[in-house]
């Protein structure tokens, strides 16, 4: 089949539904966003209360079992699921946010700016994680899901930078961008709307990683006892039922949903990550 | 003097810590008066791209002071620079990379509304396009609507011409814009140059590596190497009696039907130098013997006859 060509959008869909790592990546962040988002209606009992008897396997009544406490695992799981997205959501978001605008501007101006920022960019990159959320634990007692997204993103924009920033570099040697300032237009409208269009997928592929790695970064800060101390997140369920050691006493249903759906979006992620790649660059077009 | 430079110096920083300086352009001084067409002749690495990018204010000035209409360019800000590009614009040797490549190719004269003209309304607009791109020789019904990567090179080229001519310019700074052209479309965009200098008065500086293309088009013309002007003066001039060695050897090149290839090639070869003190071109002179000043001091321009000057100890003699 030829693909069609009129337009380049339907170009792209007509890549992006015929590449299997996409469609199944795709599929498999749908099914936990729409669990993520039904879920919290499905159920009666809240987070913590005593829903039932300690340590029930899954049943009709407690889907995903109950906790030592008598907690209802399903509940916990489809809001640890939301505070996952949510986590990806803003973390990923804002380091991507964060990293394009560094990566724009020390691209672009070159210089004293690009220095200034890359010398921004290296420091945070050299900042330990753990030291500064040990010190804002330190500080916050009370601690949400937004808290430990926001610090994620805060440390995980500078390789986003550096990337933006080499592209940047490469495409501000370009006649047109001469032929742009030429016109006398400002610098900022010259990034926008000349540069920036030319890297849309990799803005894209770049939030999909960041995303990725932004519920891997929480789920590892959560399960060391650095995560949110209100609410709960997938993190934290793995962390309880470690504590109260569930492995050991074959509590399986404890731990082996809030893992599973961890190992499966983020996998996911990468997986879209992969099959974009070859969607926006024709050269490994699968034939 | 309509385009005035004065002692012109681009000095670039090279070496990983910058510890090197790499003198791209040196003291350059030259005058363009309305409506006169002159070229930049030099090889590649000669710095006569860097004059143009200076011109057009996409390269920073190291010394030196580039005036337009008796105004320092360098000095221009947001309106005011906004009113140079109305009158001043260049087109480059590569049309392909003119374009950004995701867009169609009348983004150029899109963004050219957007910027100068937000006020006037569509179909005015439309006409003006059709207007300019008539002047150059295209067909709007052919090109308009089309992908940078759907047109030619030639009509790509003229594309960037009419966009200029959309804002009726009074200068144009032509870099080496039809050596990637075929040569079929190389005479045409040539000839075009040459009309718009006679029916809309456009000044031109008209930069080249080809000797006999400036001497085909231009008034007058500056001989560069290794960022310094070795002879300038009105074509004619330089042409019949060319002074300088380098330009000497220049005019020997240019493809004969006598000479093969291999033989000129073996003159050109030796290398280019960073000559910091002395005359830049005294490595390759042919003249070498005749004077010993040319390790010490820097040549100036003189004039040797009316209009034609020469940079070389060995003209000083006699």
């Amino acid at each position: 089949m030829e693909p069609p060509q009129s337009k380049e959008k339907n170009e792209f869909f007509y890549f992006a539904l015929r590449n299997n790592k996409l469609v199944i990546g795709l599929i498999v962040v749908f099914f936990f966003l729409v669990f993520a988002i039904i879920g919290p209606f499905l159920t009666e009992h809240d987070l913590n209360e005593r829903a039932g008897p300690r340590n029930q396997p899954p049943s009709a009544e407690y889907w995903f079992g109950t906790t030592t406490f008598g907690q209802d695992v399903f509940t916990q799981f489809v809001y640890g699921l939301r505070a996952a997205f949510i986590v990806g959501l803003v973390g990923g978001g804002l380091a991507t946010i964060v990293g394009m605008m560094v990566g724009f501007f020390a691209g672009y101006h070159g210089g004293m700016v690009d220095e200034l920022l890359n010398m921004l960019t290296n420091t945070v990159i050299t900042i330990p994680k753990l030291a500064v959320l040990l010190v804002i634990a330190a500080y916050l007692t009370v601690r949400g899901v937004i808290h430990e997204s926001i610090v994620i993103g805060l440390w995980s924009w500078p390789w986003a930078a550096r990337a933006v920033r080499s592209q940047t570099f490469s495409l501000k040697s370009r006649n047109f961008i001469d032929m742009a300032r030429m016109t006398g237009m400002s610098s900022m409208k010259i990034i926008w709307t000349e540069i920036a269009p030319n890297m849309m997928s990799y803005l894209f592929m770049t939030f999909v990683l960041q995303f990725g790695g932004a519920v891997l970064a929480a789920a590892t800060l959560d399960f060391i006892g650095l995560g949110p101390t209100e609410g709960i997140s997938l993190g934290l369920m793995m962390q309880h039922s470690f504590n109260w050691s569930a492995i050991q006493l074959g509590i399986w249903w404890w731990f082996v949903p809030p893992g599973a759906a961890l190992a499966l979006l983020v996998g996911a992620m990468y997986l879209m990550n992969v099959g974009l790649d070859e969607v926006f660059n024709p050269k490994l077009r699968e034939r | 003097m309509f385009l005035n430079l004065d002692k012109v110096t681009k000095v670039f920083k090279t070496g990983t810590f910058g510890g090197q300086d790499l003198h791209a352009v040196e003291d350059v001084d030259f005058g363009l008066t309305e409506g006169e067409f002159v070229s930049l002749i030099g090889e590649s690495g000669s710095g006569k791209s860097t004059i143009g990018r200076m011109i057009l204010r996409l390269t920073s000035v190291t010394s030196g002071v580039i005036e337009y209409r008796g105004k320092d360019i360098s000095e221009f800000r947001r309106q005011s620079l906004k009113d140079y590009y109305r009158q001043v614009q260049g087109v480059f040797q590569e049309p392909f990379s003119a374009y950004n490549p995701i867009f169609k190719a009348d983004r150029v004269f899109r963004n050219v509304k957007d910027e100068f003209f937000p006020e006037m309304d569509n179909g005015r607009w439309q006409d003006k396009v059709q207007d300019s791109l008539g002047a150059v020789g295209l067909n709007p019904d052919q090109v308009l609507g089309n992908y940078p990567h759907q047109l030619s090179g030639g009509q790509l080229q003229r594309f960037l011409i009419a966009r200029a001519l959309l804002l009726d310019i009074d200068f144009l700074v032509a870099d080496e814009i039809i050596s990637m052209l075929d040569a079929s479309t190389r005479i045409d965009v040539l000839n075009l140059l040459a009309d718009l200098k006679e029916r809309e008065g456009l000044s031109i500086l008209f930069i080249t590596h080809d000797l006999s293309l400036g001497y085909y088009i231009s008034e007058r013309a500056m001989i560069l190497y290794s960022g310094r002007i070795l002879e300038k003066g009105v074509t004619e001039k330089i042409f019949r009696n060319p002074l300088h060695p380098y330009t000497k050897l220049l005019m020997a090149s240019v493809p004969r039907i006598d000479k093969k290839w291999e033989e000129v090639e073996a003159e050109l070869e030796e290398k280019q130098s960073d000559i910091d003190s002395g005359c830049v071109y005294r490595d390759r002179c042919s003249f070498q013997e005749k004077c010993k000043q040319c390790e010490e001091a820097r040549p100036e321009l003189r004039e040797v006859e009316e209009n034609h000057y020469v940079a070389c100890h060995a003209q000083e003699e006699d």
